[in-house]
């Protein structure tokens, strides 16, 4: 089985200022990768980078064993950005009408079929959230709103699902939710990659772990990255961790 | 499974889609009348600008005749009509191409708008009606130095789409909808136009109602404005039609459409440029400096109250409608400009959606 991402030798710069620094690394189908860093360590380029939407300056990205630019099967990806709990801030939307734009790949211009609205309803089932399907999106809560996204990841039946720290904002109680879900997920055979801030919580979810500041520090398993001086080096040597719980 | 088992399950995905068409309560019901109502109000429209225009057909055309029979027929009906509202002007071609021209815009600006206010660019519809003014003062000067017989509007069409086209790479380049480009291009388009009328005084002997292009005037509309308009809303809502998926997923979450192999930046191009060709035939009832109304205040009323997106696309078309037949209804029995009349019944719409909706404090972003 082809690898869903493949990074090799990859360097991206914005101007003079070099932002991911050839960096190699593959995600395995299945795989549950948290990607760490520091705040401006070139996290979401590299995510980016790896989803198709920025052209790497040197090396190579692959999507499923194509070139990621070149990649056209849309629908194999969810994408859930940064701050995406701000999106519909104003806009007049249902949760049932964002969760449909997940079959908007699959259908192009032609009219949605009764099977994709039962797609998106089983979807929403899924993530738990049904019962809010006709609520206007930007009445729900940051939690509600993160799982309405995975919902259209889902309804887009994407066997890769790309988070940029989606819990900002959210509270703890629905963070801890909403990891669940994404384990449940990545147990049905979905390819997970998250950024994340939190070591506690890339531990306890994830199965492996990309630590960069522009460039690779580890990439491994999560024993592996405990056991390495990686997040030392990456936020320099005077950062420490400090071991907590999530209530 | 059986035949009855099947046709059963036939019926009711059939009824299913009638009351998703129909919509499930009285409110949803009342706004697919409202629609359907419009709906046939602009064909009817579109038919009487289509005979108004046919009139003049050649000859060889044959239809000319039987156009114009129909045509008179339907000044018949408009001053049986007079009679009937007590009004004195419904007999007059000139009336009903405002209105047609008027109804339509309605419709389409709206239409455009809905994705333009959502994507916090509804300035660029000013803009793009600034543009439009330079096309025009292009246009005077192109007719007085070549003596072309072609319309004036066709020019600030072209104009106003390579100006949008030109904006939309401007923005590419600069990354964002930020006010600097929009900036930059309204005040410099607007320049441009006077700068040029003003030159091509001296020897453009034709008699051109600039007054009217600024701020909206009756006797702006010709046979040709209006055939321009109805072409261009059949154009703007077929396309709307095939591409409000996309459009609807670029204006709620780029970046996720992007990642779905959306191609954006040609979405994006699309509706910009379905605004400059709205932007053109709203220019001529509601003048340069007011023509962005018609893209926002409409939408930002129907927001306030609407429930779905598909629902503030009804709303806003309904609110569209009124504005624009409630203005030009003033406009003509107080003897003032359409173009003012209309802003202020959206206006007043748009005061009472605040009050009456349980979202006054979300107001929408108008930059």
């Amino acid at each position: 089985m082809k690898p869903a991402v493949t990074v090799d030798d990859v360097t991206f710069a914005y101007g003079e200022k070099t932002a991911v620094e050839e960096i190699s690394l593959s995600v395995e189908q299945g795989d549950f990768l948290g990607l760490i860093g520091p705040n401006g360590s070139g996290k979401t380029t590299l995510l980016h980078l790896m989803l198709g939407l920025q052209q790497p300056d040197s090396g190579s990205v692959e999507l499923f064993g194509e070139p990621a630019q070149e990649f056209e099967d849309g629908e194999r990806i969810g994408y859930v950005a940064q701050r995406s709990t701000d999106r519909g801030g104003t806009m007049p939307i249902t949760v049932r009408e964002a969760v449909t734009m997940g079959r908007f790949a699959h259908v192009g211009h032609s009219r949605l079929r009764e099977a994709d609205y039962e797609i998106v309803d089983d979807a929403l089932r899924t993530v738990d959230i049904a019962d809010l399907a006709e609520r206007r999106i930007n009445q729900l809560s940051g939690g509600q709103r993160q799982r309405a996204f995975i919902a259209r990841a889902l309804a887009s039946e994407a066997d890769l699902l790309a988070l940029d720290e989606p819990t900002v904002g959210v509270d703890a109680q629905s963070r801890d939710q909403f990891y669940g879900l994404l384990d449940d997920l990545n147990r049905k055979g979905i390819t997970i990659i998250l950024i994340e801030h939190d070591i506690d919580v890339l531990t306890k979810h994830v199965n492996k772990i990309a630590c960069i500041n522009t460039k690779l520090y580890h990439h491994g398993d999560t024993v592996s990255f405990l056991e390495s001086d990686a997040l030392a080096e990456a936020y320099g040597a005077a950062h420490g961790v400090v071991e907590h719980d999530h209530p | 499974m059986s035949l009855d088992t099947r046709s059963e399950e036939t019926i009711e995905r059939n009824t299913s889609r009638l009351a998703w068409f129909l919509g499930d309560t009285m409110r949803e019901r009342l706004e697919f009348v409202g629609i359907a109502a419009t709906g046939l109000f602009a064909v009817l429209m579109i038919g009487f600008v289509l005979l108004d225009w046919l009139r003049f057909a050649p000859e060889w055309a044959v239809v000319g005749p039987y156009a114009t029979l129909a045509f008179e027929q339907f000044l018949i009906v408009g001053a049986y009509m007079d009679v009937y509202l007590g009004t004195s002007v419904l007999r007059y071609a000139f009336i009903w191409r405002m209105i047609a021209t008027g109804v339509l815009i309605g419709i389409v600006a709206p239409l455009v708008g809905t994705y333009l206010v959502h994507r916090q660019m509804a300035l660029i519809g000013e803009t793009l009606a600034h543009t439009a003014f330079a096309g025009v003062a292009i246009g005077v000067l192109f007719i007085a130095a070549t003596g072309w017989h072609g319309s004036l509007l066709f020019v600030a069409l072209v104009v106003s789409v390579l100006g949008a086209i030109g904006l939309q790479r401007l923005t590419e380049r600069t990354n964002s909808y930020g006010d600097v480009p929009i900036a930059i291009i309204l005040s410099g388009s607007f320049a441009v136009g006077t700068l040029l009328i003003s030159w091509g005084r001296d020897f453009a002997a034709m008699a051109i109602d600039i007054e009217g292009f600024l701020f909206g005037n009756l006797s702006i509309v010709t046979i040709e404005g209006a055939l321009m308009v109805a072409l261009l809303t059949v154009a703007v809502v077929a396309v709307v039609a095939v591409t409000y998926k996309q459009l609807l997923f670029i204006t709620f979450d780029e970046q996720a459409a992007r990642v779905a192999r959306l191609n954006v930046d040609r979405y994006n191009t699309l509706l910009i440029v379905m605004t400059a060709v709205v932007v053109v035939g709203a220019m001529q009832i509601l003048g340069v400096i007011l023509v962005a109304a018609m893209l926002v205040i409409p939408v930002a009323t129907a927001s306030q109250v609407a429930r779905s997106f598909r629902e503030t696309l009804y709303l806003s078309i309904l609110v569209g409608q009124i504005a624009v037949l409630g203005g030009l209804a003033f406009a003509i029995s107080a003897d003032l400009p359409p173009g003012g009349s209309i802003v202020v019944v959206a206006i007043v719409f748009y005061l009472f959606a605040i009050a009456v909706s349980d979202r006054s404090g979300s107001a929408i972003s108008m930059h």
